[in-house]
């Protein structure tokens, strides 16, 4: 099967989560290259072991590599500022798992489709991955005045980058779930819980809707964007029933749904309960896929 | 022993019970009132710290930023203090606090993840503000596991950090050792936030006093979650018996309680079969309402949600477990879940 050549930068625990998901279930890319800029990372000695073409001089060597056409990004916020400039001037594509934010924001079931031909795109977060589908899910059938969710996740799954920059996390999920889920307004609250052994990511999804709405039909479109997600995170359960309400808000009385939602991770690389790291992962490999199938079908590969 | 210094949280603890329904005037009462008593830091803000108006904790009846202007206005010597738990509020709503009166932060996190305070300590400092490091439901981890957090927010430059029993589940020796654990590490200050629910908060901060603390919360009439802090005015008469009075107004504070404060309050707070079951299974005060709204909404008595999110581990501001706890329980009993409209 033809493939487009791929690179992954970063080789800490999603970088390496990422990896074992390619290995698993190559679709249409083809790990060409896993780079990092520390030669005594464990990721690295992990990826030759497994027989992946590794580097330890970063975005240098995946530059030097003119057939990788698609880079996932695992550094930081701020080592992606300037790989986005370096990959976009090489004519490569970058799918951001950072919180950099060069491009435009993807959430698969909900905009995957609208920005394949864009050289740089960013996945929000882990809160956002999770929870902007069912929001999403609830503005294309009843507009959404408000939405605010809440991710529990284990702290032994929340690495440094999200602890120095939490107030980026709940910045950047609200921003999302207002451009991509479609609120009106939103909030994010994020809370790490350390009980052992870990918890499962949690997320509680709470919806004010701008008028009445018709329940049955929301909880189709939720179940179904759910089974979406579903295709590329198993682990995405919700838990229970749609719950409806109305509650006194500052402007009346308004209706509200309620979700709850646990995300288990699939266990490639990083444990199962980080559910957080493991929908980042699936989610740029869901999007990897979709431009990768994208440039198989407008470039003419050479026989 | 020195004679400690007083917060009062009376309009911050205090919102969890009142809703979060406080109006500028009564803010503003209150407030004055605590000022002309001799309180020196009166802390200000929704229940669950800034930006903490939402679905999950409760709206606001007031924008916390219009309170907090209010009660700078009505103090002519008390400095406002705001709380801020990162993951729920940000740096942006800490600029605008400070722009509208507050001269003293206390961060909050889960006491075992201090290292999620870094960027509000730094802003703290950069402004020019106090800043207190509030280590929460501190009764579920060990002295040494306390000091070795309580030494992350020193190092990112606080004054202060503080042994947050959220719970009201410590005893007098809990609360004793893990001020003393603090104290034989830190260089800044030691601070003790109690709660009521097992009845012991005036015990336990007296224990915390003599364990080093320098710093002791209260409310006036105990009015915060579960089932309240330490009342500040008790705290004051204790305080003056002990011969450490730092300056408080014992009989003004006790008119703030009974003739301010009380009659705004929508009910006492006090060890009741739901706060004491908070105490005993150890979870966060401010579950009690939801914990009883849920019950009421799914038929189910209370006290076994809040022992189940116990058994759970639910830390500070998980009340979105509740809904989900009482479902479970619900399902289990195979109760038909009744709507609340």
């Amino acid at each position: 099967m033809p493939a487009i050549k791929a690179a992954i930068l970063g080789t800490g625990n999603i970088g390496s989560d990422l990896m074992f998901k390619l290995l698993r279930q190559p679709g249409s890319l083809e790990l060409a290259l896993f780079a990092g800029i520390d030669p005594a990372s464990h990721g690295l000695a992990r990826a030759r072991q497994l027989g992946v073409a590794a580097s330890d001089r970063g975005i240098d060597a995946i530059l030097e590599a003119p057939d990788i056409r698609i880079v996932f990004d695992a550094t930081s916020a701020r080592a992606h500022v300037r790989h986005a400039a370096a990959l976009a001037a090489a004519g490569k594509i970058a799918i951001d798992l950072t919180p950099a934010a060069r491009g435009p924001y993807v959430v698969p079931p909900a905009n995957l489709g609208s920005h394949l031909d864009q050289p740089n795109v960013n996945l929000i977060t882990c809160g956002g991955q999770a929870t902007i589908p069912l929001v999403h899910a609830v503005a294309r059938v009843a507009p959404v005045r408000y939405a605010e969710i809440v991710s529990t996740v284990g702290s032994l799954s929340a690495g440094p980058g999200t602890r120095q920059n939490i107030d980026e996390f709940t910045f950047t999920t609200a921003r999302g779930l207002e451009a991509i889920g479609g609120a009106r307004a939103a909030k994010a609250i994020i809370i790490l819980n350390p009980a052992d052994p870990p918890i499962l990511m949690r997320n509680t999804v709470y919806v004010l809707s701008e008028g009445d709405f018709d329940e049955a039909a929301v909880t189709q479109s939720i179940e179904r964007v759910a089974s979406e997600v579903r295709a590329y995170v198993p682990g995405y359960r919700l838990k229970g029933e749609p719950a409806y309400d109305t509650i006194k808000t500052a402007d009346g009385l308004r209706r509200t749904i309620t979700l709850l939602l646990e995300v288990e991770g699939a266990g490639d690389y990083l444990p199962k309960y980080a559910g957080n790291l493991d929908i980042m992962t699936a989610s740029a490999w869901r999007v990897g896929q979709a431009f990768a199938e994208r440039l198989l079908e407008t470039v003419p590969l050479r026989p | 022993m020195k004679p400690p210094r007083i917060t009062d949280s009376s309009l911050r603890d205090g919102s969890h019970p009142m809703r979060h329904q406080f109006t500028v005037e009564q803010v503003s009462a209150v407030a004055r009132a605590l000022d002309e008593a001799g309180v020196p830091v009166i802390e200000v803000s929704h229940g669950d710290g800034l930006g903490g108006s939402s679905i999950q904790y409760g709206f606001s009846l007031v924008s916390e930023m219009d309170l907090i202007a209010a009660a700078r206005e009505a103090c002519a010597r008390a400095k406002i203090a705001v709380l801020l738990l990162p993951g729920v509020g940000t740096r942006a709503e800490l600029r605008e606090a400070v722009k509208r009166g507050a001269g003293v932060v206390r961060i909050a996190t889960q006491c075992t993840e201090a290292d999620v305070s870094e960027q509000h300590f730094g802003l703290a400092k950069e402004l020019g503000l106090e800043a207190i490091g509030f280590l929460m439901m501190a009764h579920m981890r060990p002295p040494e596991v306390l000091a070795e957090q309580a030494l992350l927010m020193q190092g990112y430059g606080a004054d202060c950090v503080y042994v947050v029993d959220s719970a009201g589940a410590m005893l007098p020796a809990d609360a004793a050792a893990r001020v003393a654990g603090l104290r034989r590490v830190l260089r800044c200050g030691v601070g003790f936030h109690a709660h009521n629910n097992l009845g012991v908060a005036i015990g336990n901060s007296i224990a915390a006093l003599e364990a080093g603390a320098d710093q002791i919360d209260g409310c006036l009439r105990g009015l915060g979650a579960g089932s309240g802090n330490a009342p500040t005015e008790l705290l004051a008469a204790v305080l003056d018996k002990m011969d450490l009075n730092p300056g408080l107004d014992v009989f003004k504070l006790c008119d703030a309680a009974e003739y301010v404060l009380a009659p705004m309050m929508p009910f006492q707070p006090i060890p009741n079969r739901d706060a004491i079951s908070i105490g005993y299974a150890g979870v966060y005060s401010t579950f009690l309402l939801h914990a009883r709204r849920a019950g009421e909404r799914f038929g189910l008595d209370s006290r076994e949600i809040l022992v189940e999110l116990g058994r759970r581990k639910a830390m500070a501001g998980q009340e979105d477990w509740i809904l989900d706890v009482a479902q479970d329980l619900a399902r289990l009993k195979g109760d038909k879940t009744k709507r609340l409209i």
